[in-house]
């Protein structure tokens, strides 16, 4: 105890307390294995990303030249073929999807964050959306099959549109009601000092404060909804054609993807990761696009 | 010039007045739209439920809870159980929660308590995300390319080594349950990182000081103060991750084999709920579809219960440090 003390002692010396720290000491010595578990465990976590993108560019790339872009996918022993089909429809029901749900999901949450929040409906829709969002994404294939496959007798771009559709529609909902929270009352206020009524109120200075904002949710939607392939599989199938109508079987990247891997011809597999990279620029491209939005403006 | 639109004024008319009848129309009609899309997400979800159960309806009352207690799928004798599939869906998903939770647990604290300059943390946290934007299909792909081969050997000579351990029970012979766990696993990371972040954010920031002033090292600041105080979120992270993995449909559909079987080891094949749907919804007759419609609503049921679990422990913990400022 004696080193540890402040006071002076019989000799008149001031001693200080031992202030450095020896690094075998037990709880340095944690400390410092913490530190080094922490790296480690971060840098293994980062290993699945990176050995993805070196497979998507490496065997992907080495397929992607542009008349893969463009042509019919091939069967079983042919050689060459491309996806340009699948590209056509995945944009194809990602529109149609985007063209359900952002409309609907925009109004719900206007009024979730603007009109009625706290009213009842406001919390059960909230919850119910939240829910949503955890839904499998499968299931909303099973909900559209059920819905207009049976309806209409056939596979279609609307049934596959229609489940990805119900598949963003949650998250749209959700960031915008968050984007639009994020409209400074007293913005707000100043409007309604003017005398405009609620709606122009929200169309003049709520839309469009909070549109970055929207628009950052609404691209994360479609950048999900771009590399869904499960609400796909049995409401748009494949086809092996361009689509002549959205009434028809359409063909995606994702369903391509998924036929392609498991069959045993390396033309397939090599178009499969070719797809992959594709489906993956696509996607990232909506994302960056959703983080551009997301930036303050300067 | 401003003082232009105030003319008016001085001469006797007022620029400003009541909202004309147009106005207030467009604002009544307006705000009942809306409140028609509030509408429609309700009514969107009673329209799932009674889709999905209309379609399972002949198969619930035909095969009732032996549905869920038997192990047989086949379409000839139109015996239909998913006690397998149940399994499969939720042993993937327990295993997948192990692996993913412990990385992405720890990513969150990596990201959170100062082990990383505040620009390189940002570039990490934006690689995470990338984690998840990778979409399903791609990582089932890269699943059968590269972490299948990769395992095999190790997993092929823990079986011969250790074979007696019934998780090393069988021997890897291309997809089962441990590819697919860990894909699984890389799948639920950032879900898992992002929301445990947030809850290791929320922690006031003199809980941190207090722990540090007190001398306390990083790691006993992290284990003693900051996790406990951000457990709830972190559980919440976990149940939320989980829901996902049960959910979760390509990737597993690929991977993991697609064997009607039940087994403790890590590399046989196995079945999940959502992966049965995928692989024999589309060739289906009208009973097996009803069967599969019964597989649906018993996975719509067992997910929507773990995430409203999850949403109800996050909100607990978001408000656990809102009273006390």
């Amino acid at each position: 105890m004696s080193d540890q003390t402040l006071f002076a002692n019989d000799s008149g010396a001031v001693e200080l307390p031992r202030l450095k720290r020896s690094f075998l000491e037990p709880r340095a010595l944690r400390n410092t294995l913490l530190t080094l578990g922490t790296w480690v465990a971060a840098i293994i976590a980062s290993i699945p990303l990176f050995s993805v993108l070196y497979m998507l560019i490496v065997r992907g790339g080495s397929r992607l030249k542009l008349e893969v872009l463009t042509e019919f996918p091939p069967a079983g022993f042919e050689l060459g073929g491309g996806f340009g089909n699948a590209i056509v429809g995945t944009l194809v029901m990602v529109a149609i999807a985007a063209l359900i749900s952002i409309p609907i999901g925009i109004l719900a949450a206007v009024y979730l964050a603007e009109i009625d929040p706290k009213s009842r409906l406001a919390n059960a829709a909230r919850f119910l959306a939240k829910t949503l969002t955890g839904m499998p994404s499968i299931l909303t294939g099973v909900f559209a099959y059920a819905t207009v496959v049976l309806l209409t007798g056939n596979y279609s771009a609307y049934a596959g549109g229609i489940a990805l559709a119900v598949l963003i529609l949650p998250t749209v909902v959700l960031t915008a009601e968050e984007a639009i929270k994020m409209v400074p009352q007293i913005m707000k206020d100043a409007a309604y000092g003017m005398g405009c009524t609620r709606t122009q109120v929200i169309w003049k200075v709520v839309l469009p404060t909070g549109l970055p904002g929207i628009l950052t949710g609404v691209m994360l939607a479609v950048a999900r909804a771009t590399g869904e392939s499960a609400p796909l599989l049995f409401t748009a199938l494949f086809s092996n054609y361009y689509l002549s109508g959205l009434n028809e079987p359409t063909a995606s990247l994702s369903i391509l993807i998924y036929n392609f891997s498991s069959m045993p011809f390396e033309n397939q597999i090599e178009l499969a990761w070719a797809a992959s990279l594709v489906l993956v620029m696509i996607v990232l491209v909506f994302n960056i696009i959703s983080r551009l939005f997301g930036q303050p403006r300067a | 010039m401003a003082l232009k639109a105030f003319e008016g004024i001085y001469a006797g008319h007022s620029i400003s007045g009541p909202p004309s009848t147009g106005d207030y129309l467009w604002d009544r009609g307006f705000r009942f739209v809306a409140w028609a899309g509030a509408w429609i997400i309700l009514a969107l979800v009673a329209y799932i439920l009674w889709k999905i159960g209309g379609q399972a309806l002949p198969a619930i009352t035909k095969y009732g809870l032996s549905f869920v207690t038997s192990s047989t799928w086949d379409v000839n004798k139109e015996q239909f159980g998913v006690l397998p599939e149940i399994w499969g869906t939720l042993y993937s998903s327990i295993l997948s929660l192990i692996i993913g939770g412990f990385f992405g647990v720890t990513i969150a604290i990596f990201l959170t308590q100062d082990f990383l300059a505040p620009r390189l943390a940002a570039i990490f946290r934006t690689i995470v995300d990338l984690l998840a934007a990778i979409p399903s299909v791609v990582y089932g792909l890269w699943g059968i390319y590269v972490v299948i081969p990769t395992l095999r050997p190790l997993a092929n000579w823990l079986n011969s080594e250790l074979g007696w351990i019934p998780f090393f029970g069988t021997s890897l012979c291309g997809p089962g349950m441990l590819p697919a766990a860990i894909v699984l696993a890389i799948m639920i990371l950032p879900t898992i990182a992002a929301v445990s972040q947030d809850a290791l954010r929320r922690v006031p920031y003199k809980v941190k000081e207090a722990a540090y002033g007190m001398g306390a090292t990083r790691c006993e600041a992290i284990f003693r103060v900051m996790l406990p105080s951000a457990s709830s979120g972190i559980f919440g992270a976990m149940v939320l991750g989980f829901g996902r993995a049960l959910g979760e449909t390509m990737a597993l559909a690929m991977l993991i084999g697609n064997a009607n079987q039940i087994s403790l080891s890590l590399f046989s094949p196995a079945n999940t709920l959502a992966s049965l749907l995928a692989s024999n919804f589309p060739e289906a007759g009208q009973i097996e579809i009803e069967a599969l419609m019964y597989a649906a609503m018993a996975l719509l049921a067992i997910t929507m219960i773990v995430n409203t679990i999850g949403l109800y422990i996050m909100n607990l913990s978001a408000r656990r440090f809102e009273g006390k400022k």
